[in-house]
């Protein structure tokens, strides 16, 4: 099949940066659409141009390193998957498709649609742990854990860190990110002792980083690939009301 | 700055305790509006009915009720402004960059117009008090009861004010602005508090909904059904004040006989 | 040609790592504070240590060349970790485990120290639970187990199919937590270019920043290396784009050696290639093989006929179809070790009874499972895994078989250690899939995840004193002039990188390709001495037009991926040279490592005794019971062999039967 990309280009983080036009001629439908962007980058080679410099990794939907907004929509418009996920086969003969980076003050581009995202691994120091020191733990089925709730601390430990949730967001948000990592914490039993401390701390570094706020319009969990539900969000602010509530009052 | 202080401030600093500024001024105001969307169905039971509860109000607590209240939703009304204007400006800075190619999954259009929505409103609620409350058209505030002629008259007050076609179409597009306002806000009242879950996403969907609808109605049919002459004055006490009213002095309007018919 | 200490401790098996405990020397922890500690990698083994390390009290730095340490290719891991738990009461035990996984590596693994792997295996399932990692659970909240290939206990345990991004986030948090603390400096998108090494002693690392292309040293009291695997040397493999060698092959021109570099597992459960634009192959996980049943037809013809889309799977009736697994290893049947899988697949598609459109595909079918259990239950196993296929092929696995083949995985060669997990080069540790030590010739499935976790947990903690003692803290620093000598050898490697800049004739992945299709054909599931020789004929030329022809736009001060991957294809080349000879100088078969003049005949006793096939894996204990760790000899010469031989104390090699 034949497209058209509008791909942004921008050659530095401090470059205005522009959409570009490629033709993208003679790509299989079988191709991943990473695999597509190999194609024209190699053709772009050809020429002895700069290929499209794009974050990518494992290619199979669980390192969270690949982040394009494909038509407006991170990771595409199609539920559930990652960038690498979304195969050709999706596009139709002389489709156009605007690619763009992963857009949020807090998550500054580096070149092309490469961005920094190290304010996740921030916010996950800032609490997003359970502190055991290695050697220290009891055998692991002293502390019995009800299947509903493993599964539900499971469901929100599945995020992959890629950012689409902050990508989506109008206002750039990174609720569902941080909630999601209060939430797999917060539902274990492991995860009590320091739960207040965890909300406090990274909900705090969420806004230091800034991000903006939840308007609860829920675009983050539509284009999650691992389709997190914005539950998340609302334990988060549950939890972190009863933290702040607790901590206004010294206990 | 004590430890309680400290807290506070955090807290007030911090987006999501923002957010819950915002979400329980919102319940406040929502609960508000059911009440006084209830006493104006009271227009339905007649003058006297109407007139008592207007009464009532004023003269709570020696008067002093009314102003507890009144200083009480002006507070709400700030906060709520405050909070979500300042979360707005912060939302806007977090994306300075737009993509090109914008794209919507499922966010719906009322939240995406919450802060147009909003200050609309705030216009509205000005105009509105300027309108009833405060009564800027001495034609509206001269009216006295004819049934008691030493209170005011709410009653003809508010069927001479919406018996002014641009004043009820401004109703009805503010009204349901708020109803769309409301339609996002209510369900995000159970978000942002922690309520709401995947299991109980249909149930406060429902409510939200039920309350928006309700209060649309609510609201709406008293201007509507005034207009449209379903409800009017029996009394004509409102003829004269409709006459010398700066407001309809302003368009022109004029009732003409028939359609403000004679005191029995 | 020398022989290599492995330092094996005295005692017997079961005994040796707690004696070694006992008396390993300590570093009390006013004097930890003083040592400094790199850590290249955050995976399970180079996160878990940079963690744990700190948390003791050394002064760490991390490297990794991903955004974030939570990326690495560890996270990819689908089914699962073994651990000797025991938890199933179904006679597990330290010992079965010990066993089945020195079986498992064809008995070219190190006893002593595949029992403490065993040992340690339960420690790490208490302390990732403790972490928060939500493992699959029964309703008593107690924790579940399953089987897993080449094992007859359910002794692993798995979080659905993301136990790897689950143990590394887990691990990525307890990393997170030291960052906070200020123990780990952590440095992403940043490469090791080279080490540095200080009077025969591994003392720092060249790094190149990937965003500014800074060049920067680092020194410390000790370098750590846990890079993962080469898998990437094939091209196409389930690995991870940016797996390389080049940190592993950097220490190894600088002296390192380099042990059994031939043995690579082919995995036998991944989404077979559908074009050559592919990037890279998708596993799919050996789980499925519980319940999934693996089949070709039994005739060529219908074969053929599914090859041109004139039949489909369900078209062909029981009694025609080959469930070969089943047919040859009535006792593990589908769940045969992966080496066995995977060249029982190549041998069906090579007889012309592939599936695939290529030729070169099998079945993996569900049908029974689903008549025999109910879609829901299969559902509930691996309705990802399932999504994920659909996604990737398009096809649904609930109605019509996944087609499957083998795909290079996991690499059981690395750099060589002793028991202390240090190389022959003082100073120098190797963690996780970047060493050789515990796999042999073939991993087991769920091994990975457990010896990544076991060597940077629970191993190097107590071993990395045993040579830290020995030294002053603080004692190098970037100042040396060794640090200044590595910095121009990298600055003058990038600008003979470069020299052709935008104008050379072809670029980096038509140079990866190339040497990828070579190495599958010639170095793949079946190896021949004519091919290797080959091989080792072809590679340098391969070598002379790479460096006289890559073309790499763009700047060395900025962002350039096309230069990150130039720099390690040019390892890759070079790498895949001695993986030849590795594989050359083995005249014999063993787990992934298969010559096919080494297999059995219907002449062999032990295939008239019916105790084997003919056509497996033939191994030559008397001559190649050994380690082979080769050092390099120069640019363009042979590498030279270094021998560490195998003795076995608790166990006797045997031939490897799963019938």
């Amino acid at each position: 099949m034949n497209l058209t990309l509008k791909v942004w280009r921008q050659a530095h983080a401090d470059d205005r940066g522009e959409i570009k036009t490629y033709e993208a001629n003679d790509i299989p439908e079988e191709a991943s659409f990473l695999e597509m962007l190999d194609i024209v980058n190699e053709q772009i080679l050809e020429k002895g141009d700069d290929p499209i410099h794009f974050d990518h990794d494992c290619r199979e939907g669980i390192c969270g390193m690949c982040s394009l907004n494909i038509n407006g929509v991170p990771h595409s418009k199609e539920k559930g998957i990652t960038t690498c996920q979304v195969h050709m086969r999706k596009f139709r003969d002389g489709d156009t498709i605007w690619i763009e980076p992963f857009r949020a003050k807090a998550f500054p581009i580096v070149k092309d649609l490469v961005i920094d995202r190290t304010a996740f691994d921030r916010i996950v120091a800032a609490g997003g742990y359970v502190e055991v020191r290695t050697g220290s733990a009891v055998d692991a089925n002293s502390v019995p854990i009800s299947k509903p709730d493993a599964d539900a601390a499971f469901d929100a430990a599945a995020c992959i860190g890629c950012g689409a949730c902050v990508a989506a967001c109008k206002n750039a948000s990174a609720m569902l990110f941080v909630g999601a990592k209060a939430a797999h914490l917060n539902l274990l039993p492991q995860g009590q002792p320091e739960k207040d401390k965890r909300v406090l701390g990274m909900v705090r570094q969420m806004d230091a980083e800034g991000f903006g706020n939840c308007t609860n319009q829920y675009e983050c969990e539509a284009v999650c690939p691992k389709e997190i539900s914005a539950d998340v969000i609302a334990k988060l602010n549950r939890d972190y009301a009863k933290a702040a509530v607790k901590e206004a009052v010294g206990r | 700055m004590n430890s309680l202080g400290k807290s506070l401030c955090a807290f007030w600093n911090s987006s999501i305790g923002k957010k819950i500024v915002v979400a329980v001024t919102g319940i406040l105001l929502v609960g508000f509006l059911l009440g006084h969307m209830a006493g104006n169905l009271l227009v339905f039971a007649g003058r006297e009915a109407m007139n008592d509860y207007a009464y009532f109000l004023h003269h709570m607590l020696h008067g002093a009720g009314i102003w507890f209240a009144r200083i009480g939703l002006l507070v709400a009304v700030v906060l709520h402004i405050v909070a979500t204007v300042s979360l707005t400006l912060h939302n806007k800075a977090s994306r300075q960059e737009k993509y090109e190619h914008e794209a919507t999954v499922q966010a719906s259009r009322s939240s995406r117009m919450m802060i147009v929505s909003g200050l609309i409103i705030l216009a509205f609620i000005i105009f509105h008090i300027l309108h009833f409350t405060v009564r800027v058209d001495s034609g509206l505030a001269d009216l006295k009861d004819p049934l008691d002629a030493s209170r005011h008259d709410t009653y003809g007050m508010v069927i001479a004010g919406f018996n002014v076609p641009w004043v009820v179409l401004f109703y009805v597009v503010a009204i349901s602005l708020l109803c769309s306002h409301l339609s996002h806000g209510i369900a995000s009242i159970f978000q942002t508090l922690g309520l709401r879950s995947a299991k109980t996403e249909k149930a406060t969907k429902a409510l939200s909904w039920g309350i928006t609808i309700l209060l649309w109605i609510g609201f709406l049919i008293i201007p509507l059904t005034v207009l449209l002459n379903i409800v009017n004055d029996k009394e004509a006490a409102g003829q004269a004040a409709i006459e010398n009213s700066a407001v309809h002095n302003l368009t022109g309007y004029r009732p003409s006989l028939n359609q403000v018919p004679s005191a029995e | 040609m020398s022989s290599l200490n492995s330092a094996i401790p005295p005692g017997p098996l079961a005994e040796k790592w707690t004696r070694y405990k006992d008396s390993a020397p300590l570093i009390n922890p006013a004097n930890k504070r003083k040592f400094s500690v790199i850590v290249v990698g955050s995976g399970l083994a180079g996160g878990s240590a940079a963690a744990t390390l700190s948390e003791l009290g050394y002064q760490v730095k991390c490297f990794c060349y991903q955004d974030s340490p939570r990326r690495a290719h560890s996270i990819a891991a689908q089914g699962g970790i073994n651990a000797a738990k025991n938890y199933q009461n179904d006679g597990d035990s330290v010992w079965r485990l010990f066993y089945d996984t020195i079986k498992g590596g064809d008995f070219r693994s190190r006893e002593a120290n595949v029992h403490r792997l065993a040992e340690v295996s339960s420690n790490i399932i208490d302390q990732c639970v403790a972490q928060g990692v939500p493992f699959a659970r029964e309703y008593g909240g107690l924790l579940a187990n399953r089987s897993f290939g080449g094992a007859q206990v359910s002794r692993t345990f798995y979080a659905r199919g993301q136990t790897g991004q689950q143990l590394l986030i887990g691990c990525y948090q307890a990393l997170e937590k030291e960052i906070a603390r200020g123990g780990v400096t952590m440095y992403p998108r940043t490469e090791m270019m080279d080490l540095v090494k200080v009077d025969g002693h591994a003392k720092g690392i060249v790094v190149r920043d990937l965003k500014t292309g800074k060049i920067e040293s680092h020194a410390a009291d000790c370098v750590i290396l846990a890079t993962g695997g080469y898998g990437n040397v094939f091209y196409l493999s389930t690995n991870a784009m940016g797996c390389n060698v080049m940190a592993a092959f950097r220490a190894y021109k600088r002296g390192a050696y380099f042990a059994n570099p031939c043995y690579t597992q082919i995995h036998p459960t991944c989404i077979p290639v559908s074009g050559d634009y592919q990037s890279k192959l998708t596993l799919m996980s050996e789980s499925l093989r519980n319940d999934g049943r693996i089949w070709v037809p039994k005739s060529r013809d219908v074969a053929a006929k599914i090859r041109a889309g004139k039949m489909t799977a369900s078209d062909v009736p029981d009694d025609q179809r080959d469930y070969y697994l089943e047919r040859k290893y009535p006792s593990f049947g589908n769940l045969a070790p992966r080496d066995i899988a995977s060249r029982s697949a190549k041998e069906a598609c090579d007889d012309g009874r592939g599936v695939a459109k290529t030729g070169l595909g099998v079945y993996l079918d569900f049908r029974d499972a689903i008549d025999r259990l109910g879609k829901d239950t299969i559902e509930a196993r691996y309705g990802n895994l399932f999504q994920m296929y659909n996604k990737i092929s398009g096809e649904d696995p609930y109605t019509s078989p996944m087609k499957i083949y083998p795909a290079v995985h996991y690499t059981m060669g690395g750099l060589w250690v002793d028991y202390n997990l240090m190389s022959n080069l003082k100073g120098l540790h190797v963690l996780g899939e970047a060493n050789f030590s515990d796999h042999g010739a073939n991993r087991l499935g769920a091994s990975a995840l457990m010896q990544g976790l076991a060597d940077g947990y629970f191993v190097i903690p107590a071993t990395l004193p045993s040579y830290l003692v020995n030294e002053t803290p603080g004692s190098v620093t970037t100042s040396n002039p060794a640090f200044r000598e590595a910095e121009e050898a990298v600055n003058a490697r990038i600008g003979q990188l470069m020299k052709n800049g935008a104008s050379g004739t072809r670029t980096v992945d038509s140079f990866h390709r190339e040497l990828g299709f070579l190495m599958w054909d010639k170095c793949g599931m079946g190896r021949t001495k004519e091919g290797l020789e080959e091989a080792i004929s072809k590679i340098p030329a391969i070598r002379e037009d790479f460096w006289a022809n890559v073309k790499i736009p763009g700047s060395t001060s900025s962002l350039n991926m096309e230069l990150e991957k130039a720099g390690r294809v040019a390892d890759f080349i070079d790498f895949a040279e001695m993986t030849c000879h590795d594989a050359l100088n083995r005249e014999e078969s063993c787990g992934g490592h298969f010559r096919e003049e080494y297999q059995f005949t219907e002449e062999d006793e032990d295939v008239k005794s019916g105790f084997t096939n003919p056509g497996e894996a033939k191994r030559r204990d008397d001559e190649f019971s050994y380690v082979a760790a080769w050092g390099d000899n120069g640019p363009g010469k042979k590498p030279e062999l270094h021998k560490e031989n195998l003795e076995f104390e608790a166990v006797t090699p045997s031939v490897r039967s799963y019938k």
